[in-house]
C-alpha cells in the first residue's frame, strides 16, 4: 500500500504546504516538526524553483528568499534524511520538471525515495506528459500525484483512473494564493473521482480559514493549504515553527468537525 | 516535422498545468480546422497583404555586398511590415483565429515591445481587448513601445518579478491565462511554449520563407546558399528557414544574442551556454544552472533576452540541419551602425545580430555564393538605447 494512504486512514486529512529552505533550512526543520507533532497529516515539501509558473505572489517570494538563501536539490534531501529521525508523518515533494529533469529524473526520484519521500507533485506535468516521470517513479514506489482543476471536465476519469497516492483537486482557477470565496462547484469532479478509483482526493488552491478547510475537506478527503502558511513563515522567519504549529493545529481540528 | 505529440524529435511537448490543458486541446482543434479553411485563409491573406504590407521586400543590398567583397547579400525586409516588425505575420492570425474561436481578449508577453505593439494592433483592428505583460525592466528600456501600445488601447502591465525581462513577462502571461480562459487567447510571441504554439506560430510566420524562395528564383533564378536570422525563441528564424528546410543545400544560421559573450554569465545564447530542460511547455534548450533553476540571461536586446529557444530549433540544431552562432552586443550594435550607415537602413537591435554574422561570413565567400540576411524589424525603437551604449543620453 502507498504510505500516502496512511494520511487518510486520520480522518480528513490536513496537507500543509511548506517551501523548502524559506528563510532557511534549520527553520524548515522546525517548521516541518511542529506541522506534524500538530496534527499534519501529509507534508508537502516545495523545492524552490527561480520560475515557478503556478504560484501566486506569496508563494512565488518564498521561492525566491528560500533560493537567495542557497538552498538546493541535494541540501533538501539531507534535510528530509535529518527529518525523517524524528518524524514518520508521509511527504510528498512539490516542484517543477525542471527540477526533477536536471537531476537526473531517476536519480532523483530514487535518493527521494530512500531519503524518505513517498511522492511528487508537478504541477507543469500534465497527464499527456507524465510518462517523462512515471515509469521511473513506478520502479521506485513513488507516487506522481495527479492533479484536476475545474477545467478538467471530461479529463476526470481518463486522469482518476491512472492516479496514485492521492488526487489533488485544485479548487478554482488561476495560481496559488489565497481567495476570499472559492466559488466553484467540485462536487461533480469529486463524485466522477469517486465513481472511478478509490484513491483519495484532497482540495487546495486558495484555502487559508477553518472554515474553508472544514468545506472543503467536507465534499473530499483533504484540504492543502500552502500560501496561508508561507504568510504566517514570511511574517515570523526563523521565528515561525510555534505560530505555524498553531495554525496546523486548528486547521487540522476544523477537519476533524466533519 | 512534428510527430502526432506536436514533437520535434525530443523537443517540444505539453507541459503545463491541467488547468490550462482542455484549453491548449481546444486551440488545437480550432487551428487545425481553420488552417485549411479557404475562407479564413482568404481573410488572412486580405489581412497580411492590405493592412500588413506584405509581401515584404527582398532587397539586394548591392552597397553592402561591395564593401564586404564576398557574397552577394539580399535583405529580407520585414522592418518594413505594419509596424515594424514580423511580428504582425504572427499576431494577424493569431488574433483572427482568437475571434473565430469567439475569444473576446487577447494577452500577450513582450520583450522588445514589438510583439505587444503588434498585438495591441490586432486587437485594434479586429475589435478585441488586450492586454500586455512586459518585464519592467523592459519597459524602461522600450519606453516608446510601451506608449504606443497604450495608444493603440492595450493595457500593459509591468511585471517586477524575477528578472523583470521577457521571461517573467511569459511566466505571467501564462498566469493570467490560467485565471481567465474562457473568453481569453494567450497570443504567444514566439515558436515556443506548449505544443501547438510552435506549430502555429512557425506556421503563421512561413510567409517570410516563402516568400523569400519566390523572389529569389524572381530575380536569381536559383535558391540562396544561405540564409541567416537573428533567434529569440526563434520566431523570425523559424519563418525564414521553414520553407528551406528540404532544400537541403541552402545553409541555415541563426543568430543568438551573445551578450557580453558566451564565456560570461552575461548571455542568452541558448543553443551555445544552455542544456537540455523543460520550462515554458516545452522541453528545448534553456539557460539554468546545475540544479536546473532557470539563469538569468543578459543581451541588450530586450527581445532576444531569453533563457530558451523555441523547440524546433532545438531539433534542428541537433540533426545539423541548422547551425546557431553566438552574436555579442558589441558585434550587434557594430551591425547596427554599419546597416544604416551602409544602406540607410537602421536594423532593430535584434535583427542586427543577424547582420553581424553575415559582415563576418560574406567575405568569407566567393561572389557567387547568395546570402539572405532576414532584417526582422525596424530599429527607431533601440536608437535611445544605442546611444546610450555609445555614451550619448538622447532624450526622446
Amino acid at each position: 500500500m502507498s504510505n500516502i494512504k496512511k494520511a487518510f486512514e486520520n480522518g480528513k486529512a490536513f496537507i500543509p504546504f511548506i517551501t523548502c529552505g524559506d528563510p532557511d533550512l534549520d527553520t524548515t526543520f522546525k517548521i516541518v516538526k511542529a506541522a506534524a507533532d500538530n496534527g499534519a497529516d501529509l507534508i508537502e515539501l516545495g523545492i524552490p524553483f527561480s520560475d515557478p509558473t503556478a504560484e501566486g505572489p506569496v508563494i512565488q517570494e518564498a521561492n525566491l528568499r528560500a533560493l537567495t538563501s542557497g538552498t538546493t536539490t541535494d541540501k533538501i534531501f539531507d534535510l528530509v534524511r535529518n527529518l525523517r529521525k524524528e518524524v514518520t508523518v508521509p511527504f510528498v515533494f512539490m516542484t517543477y520538471a525542471n527540477v526533477v529533469f536536471s537531476y537526473g529524473a531517476e536519480r532523483f526520484i530514487k535518493t527521494a525515495k530512500e531519503a524518505g519521500v513517498d511522492g511528487i507533485i508537478l504541477p507543469d506535468i500534465p497527464y499527456e506528459e507524465k510518462e517523462e516521470f512515471s515509469d521511473v517513479c513506478e520502479k521506485y514506489d513513488f507516487d506522481l500525484i495527479s492533479m484536476l482543476a475545474p477545467t478538467s471536465e471530461n479529463r476526470v476519469r481518463m486522469i482518476a483512473k491512472e492516479a496514485k497516492g492521492f488526487i489533488y483537486v485544485v479548487s478554482s482557477l488561476g495560481v496559488t494564493g489565497t481567495r476570499d470565496v472559492i466559488s466553484t462547484d467540485l462536487s461533480s469532479i469529486i463524485s466522477a473521482i469517486r465513481e472511478t478509483t478509490d484513491v483519495p482526493c484532497a482540495v487546495g488552491f486558495g484555502i487559508s480559514t477553518p472554515e474553508q478547510a472544514k468545506k472543503m475537506s467536507g465534499i473530499s478527503d483533504g484540504a492543502i493549504v500552502g500560501s496561508a502558511i508561507i504568510k504566517i513563515m514570511a511574517k515570523y522567519g526563523k521565528d515561525a515553527a510555534p505560530y505555524v504549529g498553531e495554525y496546523v493545529k486548528s486547521m487540522k481540528e476544523a477537519v476533524s468537525q466533519n | 516535422m512534428t510527430n502526432k505529440d506536436g514533437r520535434f524529435g525530443i523537443f517540444g511537448g505539453q507541459y503545463m498545468p491541467e488547468t490550462l490543458m482542455n484549453a491548449v486541446i481546444e486551440l488545437e482543434e480550432a487551428y487545425n480546422h481553420y488552417k485549411n479553411d479557404p475562407e479564413f485563409n482568404k481573410e488572412l491573406e486580405d489581412l497580411l497583404n492590405d493592412y500588413g504590407n506584405r509581401p515584404s521586400r527582398l532587397y539586394y543590398a548591392k552597397k553592402m555586398t561591395e564593401d564586404l567583397g564576398g557574397a552577394k547579400i539580399y535583405l529580407k525586409r520585414e522592418d518594413l511590415n505594419h509596424t515594424g516588425a514580423h511580428k504582425i505575420n504572427n499576431v494577424l492570425g493569431q488574433a483572427l483565429l482568437a475571434k473565430k474561436m469567439g475569444k473576446k481578449r487577447i494577452i500577450a508577453e513582450t520583450g522588445a515591445g514589438q510583439h505587444g505593439v503588434a498585438s495591441a494592433t490586432a486587437a485594434a483592428l479586429l475589435g478585441l481587448e488586450c492586454v500586455v505583460f512586459m518585464g519592467e525592466e523592459d519597459t524602461k528600456r522600450q519606453a516608446l513601445n510601451v506608449y504606443r501600445m497604450r495608444l493603440l488601447g492595450a493595457e500593459v502591465i509591468p511585471v517586477k518579478t524575477g528578472t523583470a525581462t521577457l521571461k517573467d513577462a511569459v511566466s505571467e502571461a501564462m498566469r493570467e491565462w490560467t485565471k481567465r480562459i474562457d473568453d481569453t487567447h494567450y497570443c504567444i510571441g514566439s515558436t515556443m511554449g506548449p505544443h501547438p504554439f510552435p506549430i502555429i506560430v512557425r506556421d503563421f510566420q512561413a510567409v517570410i520563407s516563402k516568400e523569400i524562395k519566390s523572389q529569389m528564383f524572381e530575380k536569381e533564378g536559383r535558391l540562396p546558399d544561405m540564409v541567416i536570422a537573428c533567434v529569440g525563441g526563434g520566431s523570425n528564424a523559424m519563418g525564414s528557414f521553414y520553407n528551406f528546410i528540404d532544400d537541403k543545400e541552402v545553409e541555415l544560421v541563426g543568430c543568438e544574442a551573445a551578450g557580453k559573450g558566451i564565456d560570461t554569465f552575461e548571455t542568452a545564447a541558448t543553443v551555445n551556454t544552455g542544456k537540455v530542460g523543460i520550462f515554458h511547455g516545452m522541453k528545448s534548450y534553456f539557460c539554468q544552472d546545475e540544479y536546473g533553476q532557470i539563469a538569468p540571461v543578459y543581451s541588450i536586446s530586450a527581445g532576444l533576452d531569453y533563457p530558451g529557444v523555441g523547440p524546433e530549433h532545438a531539433y534542428l540544431n541537433d540533426i545539423g540541419r541548422a547551425k546557431y552562432v553566438p552574436v555579442t552586443d558589441d558585434e550587434a550594435v557594430d551591425a547596427f551602425e554599419y546597416l544604416s550607415r551602409t544602406e540607410g537602413i537602421i536594423p532593430a537591435i535584434e535583427s542586427a545580430h543577424a547582420v553581424a554574422y553575415a559582415r563576418k561570413i560574406a567575405p568569407t565567400l566567393s561572389k557567387d555564393k547568395i546570402i539572405v540576411v532576414t532584417v526582422s524589424g525596424r530599429g527607431d525603437k533601440d536608437c535611445a538605447a544605442i546611444a546610450r551604449y555609445r555614451g550619448e543620453n538622447i532624450y526622446e
